[in-house]
């Protein structure tokens, strides 16, 4: 099975460790995994801001990039779903397919659903507070939102369980956004940073030592406000964690 | 440089913080309501589904079903009659009333009233309108409008309106029991329903089988300002036509649970036909809908059954209040109803959305309100809309990542805001606001990737 590993442009210079973590787990499991290295953002900041225009040629770069790939699997379910969910409108007005769009993943949604991973080495002896990131719940599904009445579940914490020593808990208003939304959080400032210092307090007054999650982006701001508050929480990303023994 | 009249709004109303906060919480309590409500009904989602169906099946048809329900109303003795936009519907009103010499008319709340400015107009004509709904009436008496559809007064706190009617109706200097407020409030309009000469109401929905209207109420209010007069007049938008008793029982049951977490509202008054004596008239009014009709990016806005359980999740309309919106009706199905009334006038209310998706998850009759807001930003460049250096970013971005060379090449200096476009710089500013920024990491994942540091992580390691 050929991986190809999409590392969000944020991702790959701000948080490069949640890259090698990705790596690491993916190949852990025996995956024959690639990187291409031409590869930068998928769009998504500009198409949110209403430039979906902007983001057509990078659609077909990174259709062009991974298209030879069995799957293509990232650490954020934002860029995900935006690959996912986008990209075949976007590139459906010039007449082309978007043959990524079917077979890219989020890692947690990846190792989940398609690997049905069972167990993982490492300890992770920490408390650490799930952070229910908007498009990986709405758009990604990987787990039930709390507006539908439908069984309760939740892949990240699944994966969470196989290790040991982690304590996950979960926030009061559970999937409610941290408020950074690309572009409206410099657009809103007042309100975006307001729903971050909400969310913030209801992961600190679980108590956890960290808020862990499936996307970097609502972590990346999460983290602007823990650090320039100087709140007593940290972050930390979900692949971080199912790692630590690797 | 980047605000919108939304953000610039939205930053003053979270300056009163303690204010902002029980805003913010006491609409997420209607929210939990609601969800407790809605979870201990297992056919929730499908009734969902099927409410979703009934208004895409009914406004599709809207001919059709339009027609029978004015056949059916007619044939059950009420006047009917067809506005095209909001002057023809006040000048409706107007001619009725005229015709029957009313002074004074009793309402009940009805967004398409506010829609078509209909109080003013007719205050204006010498005609004097009291609202009747607690929360409408508390905002006639402020000369305010609605801050959310359903709980119209809900930004004003309770030592507010004891402030209010202690000037207006004279009530005890420095009580604001809510208690004593509403008793003082339900004893002036009683007498305001014994006097009035006409009721007027809106309409939840009309049942073209039957020919009958249902208006939905907490209070009773609707049901005094018609049973009174002899004159009822009830103003409904086109989309408002269902098609049977089946159809209604679905919306009931969604309706109440939706706005305020009741497992029914209080009075789900059916009206057929005119009291004995009296006369009943509805108009139904255009204005716009049948556009909207023809546009199927958001034909879907048309389902709205007006719960407000958009605003109540929304993440953005609870910490920035009704008022940071331009358009009248708020929060998420008013930031896409504004953009279909007139693009060019609304477009500030756009940005005051996180895309989080919360709205679609609640809306019970599945209004895909992210996606149509994520639509409209796309239109705001052909609008002449577009923030300039949202656009510049944008530009910069593309230039960028569609670069790699540069890109890769930008990363090997420590800081990338010194290789993006000087556009990028226009939002640090709003970041750094009660962010730190991001530290870049001292190398980047892909020029790890490159010096073949990624392949021998494994193999050190072991």
């Amino acid at each position: 099975m050929k991986i190809g590993l999409f590392i969000p442009c944020y991702v790959n210079t701000v948080y490069p460790e949640v890259a090698i973590a990705s790596y690491k787990l993916l190949t852990h499991f025996g995956l024959d995994v690639d990187y291409p290295v031409d590869q930068t953002c998928c769009g998504q900041p500009m198409a949110n801001a209403g430039f979906e225009n902007k983001a057509l040629p990078l659609a077909n770069r990174f259709n062009s990039m991974f298209e030879t790939f069995d799957y293509v699997v990232a650490p954020s379910g934002s860029c995900v779903g935006f690959v996912k969910d986008s990209y075949p409108k976007i590139l459906e007005k010039e007449g082309c397919l978007s043959e990524v769009s079917s077979k890219v993943y989020d890692i947690c949604e990846f190792l989940h659903d398609i690997l049905k991973i069972n167990k993982l080495p490492g300890r992770f002896q920490h408390k650490v507070s799930l952070h229910n990131s908007c498009h990986g719940l709405r758009e990604l599904k990987l787990g039930s939102a709390s507006e539908l009445n439908i069984p309760s579940f939740s892949k990240v914490k699944d994966l969470l369980g196989l290790i040991e020593g982690v304590e996950v808990v979960e926030p009061a208003k559970i999937d409610e956004c941290c408020g950074f939304g690309g572009m409206f959080s410099i657009e809103e400032p007042a309100v975006s940073i307001c729903m971050g210092q909400d969310k913030i307090k209801n992961h600190i007054n679980t108590g956890a030592e960290f808020i862990t999650g499936p996307d970097s982006s609502c972590l990346m701001h999460m983290g602007g406000i823990i650090e320039k508050q100087n709140l007593p929480i940290k972050t930390i990303h979900v692949v971080q964690i199912l790692s630590a023994g690797l | 440089m980047m605000s919108t009249q939304h953000s610039i709004a939205a930053e003053k109303f979270q300056e009163d913080k303690k204010q902002a906060s029980w805003h913010n919480e006491t609409l997420w309590f209607v929210r939990e309501k609601r969800d407790r409500m809605s979870k201990s009904l297992p056919e929730w989602e499908e009734l969902r589904t099927i409410a979703e169906k009934i208004k895409l099946h009914s406004v599709s048809n809207l001919d059709i079903y339009l027609e029978e329900f004015s056949k059916n109303a007619e044939a059950n003795g009420v006047i009917v009659h067809w506005a095209k936009d909001a002057k023809e519907h006040n000048d409706i009103v107007y001619d009725i009333l005229s015709k029957h010499k009313v002074k004074k008319l009793v309402k009940s709340k009805s967004m398409l009233t506010e829609e078509c400015h209909l109080n003013p107009y007719l205050i204006d004509k010498g005609i004097d309108v009291i609202e009747s709904d607690l929360g409408e009436r508390i905002l006639q008496l402020n000369h305010t409008a609605p801050s959310h559809i359903v709980m119209p007064a809900i930004h004003m706190t309770r030592q507010e309106v004891g402030e209010l009617f202690e000037e207006k109706l004279h009530t005890e200097k420095g009580n604001s029991d809510p208690t004593y407020l509403t008793r003082a409030a339900r004893a002036s309009l009683r007498n305001d329903f014994l006097t009035a000469d006409a009721g007027m109401t809106g309409v939840n929905f009309a049942v073209a089988s039957t020919g009958e209207i249902v208006v939905c109420t907490n209070e009773g209010n609707a049901d005094m300002g018609t049973s009174l007069p002899d004159l009822h007049i009830a103003v409904m938008g086109m989309e408002k036509v269902i098609p049977d008793h089946e159809a209604l029982s679905v919306y009931t049951r969604l309706l109440a649970r939706s706005a305020t977490g009741q497992p029914v509202t209080t009075y789900t008054s059916h009206f057929k036909k005119p009291k004995k004596g009296g006369e009943m008239h509805v108009i139904i009014v255009d204005n716009g809908r049948s556009e909207i009709l023809t546009n199927n990016e958001h034909i879907k806005s048309l389902n709205c059954i007006r719960c407000g359980a958009c605003m109540n999740t929304c993440p953005v309309y609870r910490r920035s209040g009704g008022y940071s919106y331009t358009y009248f009706i708020p929060g998420p199905i008013g930031i896409n109803l504004g953009m279909l009334k007139d693009p060019h006038k609304y477009t500030d209310n756009v940005s005051a959305c996180s895309l989080c998706y919360s709205c679609n998850n609640v809306c019970p009759v599945k209004i895909d309100l992210a996606d149509q807001i994520y639509e409209w930003r796309q239109n705001l460049d052909s609008l002449g809309a577009a923030s300039s250096s949202k656009k510049m970013i944008s530009l910069g971005m593309q230039f960028l990542f569609t670069h790699p060379t540069l890109f890769n090449t930008s990363l090997k200096f420590t800081s990338l805001i010194n290789w993006v476009p000087r556009s990028m710089a226009f939002g640090l500013k709003e970041w750094e606001e009660g962010r730190s920024l991001p530290k870049f990491a001292k190398e980047s994942f892909t020029s790890m990737w490159k010096k073949g540091k990624i392949k021998t992580i494994k193999k050190d390691e072991q």
